[in-house]
């Protein structure tokens, strides 16, 4: 008979209480490795340990990429409105300005013209921690603006996908930023300007249905999350528990729908080489 | 039947009841006959002119509601189907072909679903794989080829969320017909005539008109599920269908199809020829109007179209 017995299992924190991103010093790796941050940064972002991938956002991905994290942002202004005065649990604009202040962002994508090792790019990036990267009228509306900007100035294309799809709020201008999208990358490759999507962990739903797949060259960060239905749904669907790996960025590699994986701590070389192979003759 | 459709079946039983004894006894029951046929009007008016968002979302699932091939039959004079994607299967929830109607040929290209068990299990209850997606491109295509306008007609609760579908790229599907369907020379006429759920039906709905049938419902989710993720139970699917704004109404008046076509006091369900009558009268006055321009009007008007869909503030 032990001395006291436990009365409840295993450890219990509270969701609110749990953390995605470190605000310390540390951070640890969900296998456990333990890094200091200012490692973590110099190395892209990428546990040295065990190669694990942390979910950064557009500020991360434009300092690794552009020539001394320098670039002029486009449409920076774009916010969300309420055209379905869409009320849940809260109301829609409520959301939003919560997002907004707990984020520091202005919605779920940010879009800038910067340099690579010289050449001209422009980047679209998602920001997952926006209200899940959904995909709302303002998402749709700046990647199109910043599909434009590369048309109008012959420039290359880079999204950099993190989403859960489309978000619910906007419902059916919700779903038509897909179309929106899609239609501006039909001129785009029309016009035979490069476009290159790069699927990050994670990219599922409305997103992955529509500019996420559409690149000239899809490649994914390794062991991302990629898929049109979440994993919890397919789960539901078919009564039975998914394969090992199933929708992971080395499945669709398997499968025939990306070009490659690419190392964070490489990708800017190798977007670099890819960019200049279709540059030079 | 739904529940708002028993108390008008009720006073119609009635009716017929009271229209059979006085044949059989021989007694001028007329006045009484109007005054419930009178009343029986009301009700339908007073049902089908105040239906709840929810109300359409089930008239949209009657089990009697039309589908696809049930207008391909009752509209065209004669229908040749086309099978198969040309790499992996041919997908049932999926189905399309030329016909004619008036002398003019169209492809057909809809989702199909079905009536019992075995044809609901053969048409995968309307949700296509990636297949599916990747035959009515094919389909398109050829349409292109001939130089003969596409009319697609939307029903389905979404693309099928599988093993398999995943594996066979769901999203590349239908990701890659949304931009193939923008450059299409000929024109596209797409119809949400059950339900139009999220990518699924969005997969084979862009063009140059798109319109819903009164009682369809087109939105990026389900009631269901859309109830599920955001109070995290099924139960308020009523709300849900009121915050998506889900029906040919909300639809047309924020922007987001070009029309609405009506459909008769009861639902498409009771009066299958006379709709199939309005939406050819409706395709072939849409035709005529598309065949006025030019491919390439037609196309950059087109993505101008679905490009100004979205309220942003700046």
């Amino acid at each position: 008979m032990p001395w006291f017995t436990r009365k409840e299992k295993g450890i219990r924190t509270p969701t609110e209480a749990k953390k995605e991103l470190p605000d310390g010093l540390w951070y640890k790796s969900p296998a456990g490795k333990i890094i200091h941050m200012r490692e973590l940064k110099k190395n892209a972002y990428v546990c040295p340990d065990d190669d694990y991938h942390v979910r950064i956002g557009s500020k991360e991905y434009f300092e690794i990429l552009f020539d001394n994290n320098e670039f002029e942002e486009l449409d920076e202004e774009i916010s969300s409105a309420n055209p379905l005065e869409f009320v849940d649990s809260k109301p829609y604009p409520e959301r939003i300005k919560a997002s907004q202040k707990k984020t520091k962002l202005k919605d779920a994508v940010r879009s800038a013209h910067g340099k690579i090792n010289g050449l001209d790019l422009v980047i679209a990036c998602m920001d997952f921690s926006f209200i899940g990267g959904s995909m709302g009228s303002v998402v749709g509306e700046k990647i199109s603006r910043a599909i434009s900007y590369s048309l109008e100035k012959k420039i290359p294309f880079l999204m950099i996908s993190k989403s859960g799809g489309a978000r619910m709020m906007e419902a059916g201008y919700s779903l038509m930023q897909m179309a929106k999208t899609s239609a501006k990358l039909a001129l785009l490759a029309e016009a035979k300007v490069p476009y290159i999507s790069l699927l990050t962990d994670p990219t599922t739903g409305g997103v992955t249905a529509s500019f996420a797949m559409l690149g000239d060259f899809n490649i994914a960060e390794p062991g991302a999350l990629i898929g049109f239905a979440g994993p919890r749904v397919i789960r539901e669907t078919i009564g039975k528990d998914l394969p090992k790996g199933f929708q992971s960025a080395e499945f669709v590699l398997d499968h025939g729908f990306l070009d490659f994986i690419v190392d964070r701590r490489n990708l800017k070389r190798k977007l670099t080489s890819l960019i200049k192979m279709l540059k030079e003759k | 039947m739904l529940e708002f459709e028993k108390p008008i079946a009720e006073l119609e039983a009635k009716l017929a009841d009271m229209r059979h004894l006085a044949e059989a006894n021989k007694v001028d029951v007329s006045e009484a006959v109007a005054s419930l046929e009178e009343k029986i009007e009301r009700l339908k008016k007073e049902t089908f002119e105040n239906l709840t968002r929810w109300q359409r979302v089930q008239l949209a699932r009657h089990p009697d509601r039309p589908y696809t091939l049930d207008y391909i039959y009752a509209m065209t004079d004669d229908f040749i189907e086309l099978h198969g994607d040309r790499t992996v299967a041919d997908d049932k929830a999926m189905v399309g072909g030329f016909a004619t109607m008036e002398g003019q040929s169209f492809m057909f290209i809809g989702q199909q679903k079905g009536r019992n068990t075995k044809e609901r299990q053969l048409r995968n209850f309307g949700m296509a794989n990636p297949e599916g997606y990747r035959k009515a491109l094919r389909l398109m295509k050829i349409a292109e080829k001939f130089n003969k306008p596409i009319v697609t007609l939307i029903d389905t609760p979404g693309a099928f969320p599988g093993l398999e579908a995943e594996e066979r790229g769901q999203g590349e599907a239908i990701a890659h017909n949304l931009r193939e369907m923008f450059m299409l020379k000929v024109p596209v006429i797409c119809i949400i005539i059950g339900e139009g759920a999220s990518g699924g039906a969005l997969g084979i709905a862009i063009g140059d008109r798109v319109l819903m049938l009164e009682n369809s419902w087109y939105s990026v989710i389900s009631p269901e599920n859309c109830s599920n993720i955001l109070w995290r139970t099924w139960n308020y699917k009523e709300q849900a269908a009121e915050a998506l704004k889900l029906t040919a109404n909300d639809m047309f008046s924020n922007g987001l199809v070009d029309g609405i076509i009506k459909e008769p006091l009861g639902g498409a369900h009771t009066a299958l020829s006379e709709v199939a009558e309005t939406l050819k009268e409706t395709i072939f006055k849409n035709l005529k109007e598309l065949n006025a321009q030019s491919a390439e009007e037609r196309i950059s008007d087109r993505m101008d179209k679905f490009g100004a869909m979205g309220v942003v503030a700046e």
